[in-house]
């Protein structure tokens, strides 16, 4: 299988099942639309009237050679893989919802602004202390384990979060673990003290702001109704001067509200965040912010206007990361990985403040998708199972696409948000995904081009 | 070759001899909360 497409200037082309991918020209790119399908003789004929017969036969050649090395119409090798049917239920991942209660309100929350459908409540220790020793019993060898602190809003609890930290360390040595320690936060009651824990003990900050001032207070404001954008920005730069080079992102949320996102993600650069990452909404096709498919050209073009700046930007020596454009095409994850996706309900374990246990923080006050609570140390393999059979091979809109081993079947909460079935993705969420990846080999194209 | 220049060979079927330690990073826990893009995040063996 391939893909081939035209962005900007410039023609590619991408092997689906080896990952390569081929800057082309014209020639090449009318070519592929009829050949190896058709022999060559007949391809020929059909493109001499746009191009010499001899360019075409050396386009032809250049195919064949691809072909010949693996690097064109690969075969897809991997649905048989021993590695990727074999993998054993481990988790490695838990975010813990240490406050379902925020201090400030967003239009668009899907925590039900905080409370997650329930009421307003805060992790007790012990609730914490029992899902890491849930991790832990079921993490099998994997030494790497990620606890992300979220919430609605961390910091609300945040002295149950240094105690979780600190229980953390005392098991690494004894189980032989490595603790990740992430926390996502809205930034209102970041202070100099809680910066210098978060910037020593978590290994990645997300920090939650939409971009521009109008656009941001627009969506995301105070209890009393103020905006946030003036109490969270200087913080946010301080954070991440005093961070020293670790990981973070600042993160947003664009809705129908600003379709031109791409301002937002500049806005954010502008500001000197060097990490971003700013994603679609996800609503119901009944809020007045929802992205519905009318969106969706003005959209694409908007990612378009992102890649083309960045490229601008990288050239003048003021690179910044946009997340979803920031494909590793030589080390990126192993097939395995690809193929198994988010790892939501089977790598991947959400946790209330009650101990509910659920595949993902999008699930959480879903009922159907309670998987056990972690202070009767239960967990249902059943519904584990589920999630990680849910993936590419097994969705059938996902087996012809050719992004599959880049969004590895998508949003599993999105599937079933919007389709009631978590092995028929979202439409949208597909065709929005589609575009950024292609954005991103644009981007490479771009810079593996000025590199020369 | 004059037509087609190769920015990347691919690593796929190599990396699924030696995959799947599963010891990389989950997807959404580091940047994307609401949407699925699991190509860009990094193999720890690298």
């Amino acid at each position: 299988m391939i893909h081939k497409f035209k962005q900007g200037d410039m023609f590619f082309v991408l092997d689906v099942n080896s990952g390569a991918v081929h800057i082309i020209d014209e020639i090449v790119f009318d070519a592929l639309e009829y050949y190896p399908q058709n022999n060559a003789v007949s391809v020929i004929r059909m493109l001499k009237d746009k191009y010499p017969e001899a360019s075409i036969k050396e386009t032809l050649e250049e195919i064949d050679y691809l072909i010949e090395n693996d690097m064109l119409y690969t075969d897809d090798a991997y649905v048989n893989s021993i590695e990727f049917n074999n993998r054993s239920p481990i988790i490695k991942a838990l975010c813990l919802h240490v406050a379902h209660d925020c201090n400030i309100r967003c239009a668009y929350c899907f925590a039900s602004q905080g409370d997650f459908k329930g009421d307003r409540s805060l992790m007790p220790y012990e609730v914490g202390k029992n899902a890491l020793d849930l991790l832990i019993a079921n993490s099998g060898n994997r030494r790497n384990l990620e606890v992300d602190f979220f919430g609605g809003e961390p910091l609300m609890n945040f002295e149950v979060v240094k105690q979780l930290v600190e229980y953390g360390r005392s098991l690494e040595p004894i189980h032989n673990k490595n603790f990740r320690f992430t926390l996502t936060t809205n930034g209102v009651l970041l202070n100099d003290e809680n910066m210098a824990y978060i910037n020593e003990n978590m290994s990645n900050v997300v920090l939650s702001i939409d971009g521009r001032r109008e656009v941001n207070d627009k969506m995301r404001y105070t209890i009393s109704g103020g905006g946030t954008y003036d109490i969270i920005v200087d913080k946010f730069k301080k954070l991440v001067e005093k961070r020293e080079g670790k990981s973070y992102y600042v993160r947003g949320t664009f809705t129908s509200n600003n379709l031109d996102f791409s301002k937002d993600v500049i806005h954010l650069a502008d500001l000197g965040f060097k990490s971003t990452s700013v994603e679609p909404v996800v609503a119901k096709p009944t809020d007045s912010y929802a992205i519905t498919e009318e969106h969706l050209d003005v959209l694409k073009t908007e990612y378009e206007r992102l890649a083309e700046e960045m490229v601008v930007r990288h050239n003048a020596g003021n690179d910044f990361s946009f997340f979803h454009f920031a494909i590793d095409m030589s080390q990126g994850p192993c097939v395995v990985k690809r193929l198994s996706g988010c790892g939501a309900g089977s790598e991947y374990l959400a946790v209330t403040p009650e101990g509910d246990i659920y595949p993902c923080h999008q699930f959480v006050g879903d009922e159907h998708f309670k998987m056990g609570n972690v202070m009767a140390g239960v967990l249902d393999f059943g519904l584990t199972n589920q999630f990680k059979n849910a993936h590419v091979y097994n969705k059938e809109k996902c087996r012809s696409c050719w992004a599959k081993f880049y969004c590895s079947g998508g949003c599993h909460a999105n599937a079933y948000n919007f389709n009631n079935d978590i092995f028929v993705p979202y439409d949208i969420g597909c065709e929005l995904e589609k575009k950024r990846i292609e954005s991103s080999l644009y981007l490479y194209g771009k810079m593996n081009q000025t590199e020369e | 070759m004059k037509h087609i220049k190769t920015i990347n060979t691919g690593s796929l079927k190599s990396s699924a001899a030696h995959g799947g330690c599963g010891e990389c990073q989950t997807s959404c826990q580091s940047a994307c909360k609401t949407s699925c893009t699991v190509g860009n995040q990094e193999c720890e063996r690298k």
